[in-house]
C-alpha cells in the first residue's frame, strides 16, 4: 500500500517536473514573440512601401532591399513640404512633458520629504487624498477642467496642460520619492542636525545628493507618463494642429487620407524615446512602484 | 527651488535640553506642513474642487454654447440622471465597462501571474526577457493601439493574411468594426461580440506587465525554506504552486485585481482608439467624451461620469469592508 502510494506520487511528480522542463521554454519562447510582435510589426511597417503592403500583407519578412526610410522623411516633414510635419509635435511633446518633468519633482521633493521626515498634523490623511486622484476617473476631472480652460480661453495652451499633468502625476511621484527618502539613513541628517543644519538644508545638502538616482528615475518615469498621455492632449488641444503633440498627431491623422506606413513611422518616433528612457531607468523605476507589494 | 520655510536654527545644544524634544517636534510640524502644501494645493485645485464642480453640473442643464451665462446659482434638477436612467444606450455602456474591467482585469492578472511564474528561475536571457515582457505596458498608447489596428485590419493586416491564406479562414474578420459574429464549434453556431472580445485581448496584452510586475516583485521576497521544505516530502511542482506560492500572492493579487479594476472601469483611451466605441464597445468613459464634445451637453456628460464614480466608491468601500485595509497607499 505505502510503496504504491509512494509509486504513483512519484511518477505525478516525475510527470510534472519533464513537463514543466517542455512547457517553460515553450511559454517563455510564446510570451515573448506575443509581447514583442507587435513591436516588430511597427518598425516594419514603418520601412515598407504602402503598396506592396497591400499587395503582400502577410509577409513578416522582408529582403534588405526592400527597406526605405521614405516614411520618415515624409512624417517629419514641414506641412508646407507636403509632409506631416512631426517635428512640430516633437517639440511640442518635449517641452511639455520636460516643463512636467522640472515642476512635478520641485513640488514633490518637498512633499516627500515631508511625508517620510516630518511628523505634522495632516500627515497620514495626505496620503488618502493622494489616492483620490486615481480613484477619480480621469474623464470625470476632464469634464470642469474643460469647461474651466474654455471659458478662460486657455484651453490650447501648452502650459495650461502641463497643470493638468502635474497634478495627474504629483501623488505616484510623491509615493516613489517617500520610499526613497525612508531609505536614507536618519543618522546621517541627525549628524548634520547636531552640526546645526536646518531642515532645508539638509534636505538640499544630505538627503537630496542621496537621492539623486532615486529622482532621476522618478522624473523619466514622470516624463514617460506625459509624453504617453492622451485623453487630455486630445481634449484641449485637438483644434491647434500648432500645439499637436506627437501622439495626438498619430491619433488625429488616422482619420485623414495619410498612409498606414507613414504613421508607423510616426509611431516608431513616438515610441523609440519612451524605450530608451526606460531601459536607462528599468530597474529604479519598477523597484519604486512595487516596493510595497514586496511586504505582501 | 525657493526655500518656503525660514526656520531659525537654535543652538543644538540647547534643543537636546529639557524640553527640546518639545520645541523639536513643534518646528518638524511647521516645516512639514509647509513642505507639503504644494503638493496638497495643487491637489486640492486640480483635482478635488473639479471633482466638486462635476457633482455641481450634473445637476445643472447646461450646454457648452451656455457658458457665457453659466453661475453656480442656476436651476437644480435631476433631469440628467432621469434621462440617464431612461435611456438604454447608457446601460449598454454599463455593461460594456463591467464585461471589459472584469475580464480585463482576470485577464490581465492571469497572464501577468504566469509570465512572473515563467522568469522567477534564472536562465540566460532572463534579465531581457523580463524587460521585453514589460514593454506593452510601457510604450505610449496611441502608437500601440495603431499597431493593433493594422495588425488585426482586414486589407492590410498580418492576422486576417495568415487566417485567410494559411488558417483558411472564409473571409477576412473585421476584428475591431465587426459588432457580432459567429463562430460554429462542433456545429453550433454562437454569437460572439467580436469587436468588445477584441478589445479585451488587447487590454490583456496591454496589462499584464503591470500585474508582471507587482506578482514578480513579491515571487522574489517569497522565502524558498518552506518550498523546499515541500518539495523535499515530496510536493509535486504544481502542489508547490497550489499550496505554498499561490496563497502567499493572495494579498498581492487582490491589490492588483482592485488597481487593475479601477484603471480599467476608467478606461478611456485604448477603447476610444481601438474602435472610437463603435462596433459595441461603447463604455462609460467613451459615451462621457462623446456627449461632452459631439454633443456639448456637460451636465449628461457630468451626470455619467459621476455614475462612474460612484461605482467605485462603492466598490471600494465593499472591498476594504471585507477584505481590511491593509494595504497602504
Amino acid at each position: 500500500m505505502t510503496t504504491t502510494a509512494r509509486r504513483s506520487k512519484w511518477t505525478r511528480y516525475a510527470i510534472e517536473v519533464r513537463l514543466l522542463r517542455i512547457l517553460k521554454p515553450i511559454c517563455i519562447v510564446g510570451l515573448t514573440l506575443v509581447a514583442l510582435f507587435p513591436f516588430y510589426y511597427m518598425i516594419l511597417l514603418s520601412m515598407r512601401d504602402i503598396s506592396q503592403v497591400i499587395q503582400d500583407p502577410g509577409s513578416i519578412l522582408i529582403g534588405l532591399d526592400e527597406l526605405s526610410v521614405d516614411a520618415y522623411e515624409s512624417v517629419l516633414k514641414p506641412v508646407e513640404d507636403g509632409g506631416e510635419g512631426f517635428v512640430t509635435f516633437l517639440v511640442n511633446s518635449a517641452l511639455l512633458a520636460t516643463g512636467t518633468v522640472i515642476v512635478t519633482l520641485a513640488v514633490s521633493i518637498l512633499g516627500a520629504y515631508a511625508v517620510a521626515r516630518l511628523e505634522f498634523f495632516g500627515r497620514r490623511q495626505v496620503g488618502f487624498l493622494f489616492l483620490s486622484v486615481y480613484l477619480f476617473p480621469p474623464i470625470l476631472l476632464a469634464i470642469p477642467l474643460f469647461v474651466a480652460f474654455t471659458r478662460m480661453g486657455l484651453r490650447g495652451e501648452l502650459f495650461v496642460l502641463v497643470i493638468v499633468y502635474v497634478a495627474q502625476t504629483l501623488p505616484v511621484c510623491v509615493y516613489m520619492l517617500r520610499n526613497y527618502f525612508e531609505s536614507v539613513p536618519v543618522s546621517l541628517e541627525e549628524a548634520a542636525e547636531v552640526d546645526g543644519a536646518s531642515r532645508m538644508t539638509i534636505l538640499r545638502r544630505v538627503s537630496l545628493p542621496l537621492a539623486v538616482p532615486a529622482i532621476a528615475a522618478t522624473g523619466l518615469f514622470v516624463f514617460m507618463i506625459a509624453w504617453n498621455e492622451f485623453l487630455f492632449a486630445l481634449l484641449f488641444l485637438a483644434e491647434e494642429r500648432d500645439n499637436w503633440t506627437v501622439s495626438l498627431g498619430v491619433a488625429q491623422l488616422q482619420d485623414i487620407e495619410t498612409p498606414a506606413t507613414t504613421l508607423m513611422a510616426g509611431s516608431v518616433i513616438l515610441t523609440l524615446p519612451i524605450i530608451i528612457a526606460f531601459l536607462f531607468a528599468e530597474r529604479l523605476m519598477t523597484e519604486g512602484l512595487t516596493r510595497g507589494a514586496e511586504k505582501g | 527651488m525657493a526655500a518656503p520655510v525660514e526656520v531659525p536654527v537654535p543652538s543644538p545644544r540647547a534643543e537636546h535640553g529639557r524640553g527640546g524634544g518639545d520645541l523639536r517636534a513643534k518646528r518638524d510640524a511647521r516645516a512639514g506642513l509647509a513642505l507639503v502644501s504644494p503638493t496638497v494645493i495643487v491637489v486640492l485645485v486640480m483635482v478635488v474642487l473639479p471633482v466638486l464642480w462635476a457633482l455641481v453640473l450634473s445637476f445643472q442643464e447646461i450646454r457648452l454654447i451656455d457658458l457665457q451665462s453659466f453661475s453656480l446659482g442656476g436651476d437644480y434638477s435631476l433631469a440628467n440622471y432621469e434621462r440617464l436612467f431612461s435611456s438604454t444606450g447608457f446601460f449598454a455602456a454599463l455593461r460594456n465597462t463591467l464585461a471589459y474591467s472584469i475580464l480585463g482585469t482576470a485577464g490581465a492578472i492571469g497572464f501577468g501571474l504566469l509570465a512572473a511564474l515563467l522568469v522567477r528561475g534564472s536562465f540566460r536571457g532572463r534579465g531581457i526577457v523580463r524587460g521585453i515582457f514589460l514593454l506593452p505596458w510601457v510604450a505610449p498608447v496611441v502608437a500601440v493601439t495603431f499597431v493593433w489596428q493594422v495588425l488585426l485590419s482586414p486589407q492590410l493586416g498580418v492576422v486576417n493574411a495568415i487566417g485567410t491564406d494559411v488558417l483558411g479562414w472564409d473571409a477576412p474578420i473585421p476584428f475591431l468594426t465587426q459588432r457580432e459574429g459567429t463562430i460554429t464549434v462542433f456545429g453550433v453556431s454562437l454569437g460572439v461580440p467580436t469587436a468588445l472580445l477584441t478589445v479585451i485581448v488587447f487590454e490583456w496584452w496591454r496589462s499584464f506587465p503591470f500585474a508582471f510586475l507587482f506578482i514578480l516583485a513579491r515571487l522574489q521576497a517569497v522565502p524558498g525554506d518552506i518550498e523546499e521544505a515541500a518539495r523535499v516530502d515530496g510536493a509535486t511542482p504544481t502542489q508547490v504552486f497550489w499550496h505554498i506560492i499561490l496563497p502567499q500572492l493572495a494579498g498581492v493579487i487582490a491589490l492588483l485585481a482592485v488597481l487593475r479594476f479601477i484603471f480599467t472601469f476608467n478606461a478611456f483611451d485604448e477603447i476610444y482608439l481601438l474602435t472610437g466605441g463603435g462596433a459595441g464597445t461603447e463604455v462609460l468613459a467613451t459615451q462621457v467624451y462623446s456627449l461632452l464634445t459631439a454633443r456639448a451637453d456637460i451636465g449628461a456628460a457630468a451626470a455619467v461620469a459621476m455614475f462612474m464614480a460612484a461605482v467605485l466608491a462603492v466598490f471600494l468601500f465593499v472591498y476594504f469592508r471585507f477584505f481590511g485595509g491593509k494595504e497602504q497607499m
